[in-house]
């Protein structure tokens, strides 16, 4: 179950994602996000640094580069305080399936590489939901910087830790930086019990494993319709022609 | 000379622990009480003094000015949330603000600091205990006044002023649409969060119940031990 700060059991399930860039992680909570769909599970989605009131500030901070580790740290706090308030804690009060591409343990880690009080940021998100389960997907950092680095993409000032005047060279800052965020990853597998995915397998391997491990905490949940419509138009012989199907509410509107 | 002192271990990432030739000086107070008058006046004052002068105040750096505003309009920031926003425009302005004016050598008067945003966040609910680590990474200023007025005193300059508040009422956190009724409820509980606050943070208390030059010479008598070691002669 998911619980919230003072160990109250709540109705839905929260499952996050865990890892350093390259790991896979999104690729495998896309794949998890259909099945459970397919499923006839309610889902909420929710992604690091996407709260609309907060993107703006944090996208200029970024932009203009404004921001500093501990500016940097809270603005990223009150993008997971807003997502919580708004989405991920009444989705979980009704009984829902929450899935989240990366979590507090992201704000641990980069706040960490950045030189942040660990004991601070720990109890500066003392007010997030604990997840059912966390799932960390562990790549050697050789292989992960292999995946993201191929074709020389256009690394960004704050993605590549450029702020922390590593490297003048944004790739070898971009590598540095990794390096240190996945040694504090490696820290917090036994401090929060994450569980651990080897990422260097199969993908499809992968996903098995973790469909296997949300099996037993997917009973009594909120199910949710995948095309509340189409009942309707078996029974009454209609196409849906006018139906803006890419527009409808596919999974929220239950 | 002010050494850095911060209120909890949070060392700020990047600054080190060196001497500040600066003070920080804070003026606390509820809406109305006259924070921003006297702030100008000893501004003015200091400078005719021959001290180096900045201000800042709440929610006016320029990494999250802009944004809180437009979600305030809104009214849409959850307690938590907020409360990190202010963190995060607090922080701004204390690395890139307060501390290089303070290793500047400059006399940094500041309307509100983060006892305001605690009062208001724990009369709203939030867990005192938590903002208390939040703001862990301010450092502790040279002086604290706190200007306390009675809510019988406040009411006329409020409504001299610019009204009452949507926030400053509490209207965000109190049901109804009394306004007025509101205000009362809002700055009485607000009020004494301050004095509780007030304890645990070392107030200097100022009565600002009188006039503003009453007020005035107040301050610029208990600011003047503050300022000991800066000039040559004083």
């Amino acid at each position: 179950m998911a619980t919230l700060p003072d160990g109250t059991p709540l109705p839905g399930k929260l499952f996050i994602v865990e890892g350093i860039d390259g790991s896979g992680k999104s690729t495998q909570l896309d794949l998890l996000h259909k099945w459970l769909i397919s499923e006839g599970h309610l889902v909420v989605f929710t992604e690091w640094n996407s709260s609309p009131l907060v993107r703006r500030t944090t996208a200029r901070g970024k932009r203009e580069q404004l921001l500093t580790p501990l500016t940097f740290s809270l603005i990223h706090a009150a993008d997971l305080a807003d997502r919580m308030e708004r989405e991920v804690l009444p989705a979980l009060k009704a009984g829902a399936i929450v899935l989240a591409d990366r979590y507090i343990y992201t704000a641990f880690a980069r706040d960490g590489a950045r030189g942040v009080n660990t004991d601070w940021v720990r109890r500066l998100y003392s007010f997030a939901v604990r997840p059912t389960v966390a799932f960390y997907f562990k790549v050697p950092l050789e292989e992960a910087l292999r995946r993201i680095l191929v074709g020389r993409p256009q690394l960004k000032w704050y993605e590549a830790g450029m702020d922390l005047g590593l490297s003048p060279d944004p790739y070898e800052c971009f590598r540095l930086f990794q390096k240190r965020i996945l040694g504090q990853y490696e820290s917090m597998i036994e401090e929060f019990g994450l569980t651990v995915i080897d990422a260097t397998r199969p993908l499809v391997q992968q996903q098995q494993q973790v469909r296997a491990l949300l099996t037993p905490h997917l009973r009594g949940l909120l199910e949710g319709s995948l095309s509340p419509w189409r009942e309707v138009l078996t029974k009454e012989g209609l196409h849906g022609r006018y139906l803006n199907v890419d527009k409808l509410p596919v999974q929220r509107e239950q | 000379m002010t050494k850095i002192r911060y209120y909890g271990t949070g060392d700020i990432p990047g600054f080190d622990r060196t001497d500040l030739p600066g003070r920080l000086v804070v003026l606390e107070g509820t809406d109305g009480v006259g924070r921003s008058t006297q702030v100008a006046l000893l501004h003015e004052w200091l400078e005719a003094n021959g001290y180096a002068v900045t201000q800042t105040g709440l929610a006016r750096s320029s990494l999250v000015g802009p944004g809180l505003s437009r979600a305030k309009q809104g009214h849409t920031l959850g307690d938590i949330t907020l409360n990190l926003f202010y963190a995060t425009d607090f922080a701004d302005r204390l690395e890139k603000e307060i501390i290089p004016a303070l290793r500047a050598g400059f006399v940094c008067l500041t309307d509100r600091y983060i006892y305001s945003m605690i009062a208001r966040a724990v009369v709203r609910g939030v867990e005192y205990r938590w903002l208390k680590d939040l703001f862990s990474f301010a450092i502790v200023p040279d002086a604290v006044f706190y200007l306390e007025a009675d809510l019988e005193h406040l009411v006329p300059r409020v409504l001299a002023g610019e009204g009452f508040d949507y926030w400053e009422s509490g209207m965000d956190a109190l049901r109804g649409d009394d306004i007025y009724g509101n205000y009362r409820t809002y700055q009485t509980q607000l009020l004494a969060e301050f004095r509780t606050i007030g304890e645990e943070y070392d107030f200097i208390r100022i009565d600002a119940n009188r006039t503003v030059h009453e007020i005035f010479l107040d301050l610029r008598q208990r600011i003047t031990p503050v300022l000991r070691g800066m000039r040559l002669d004083a």
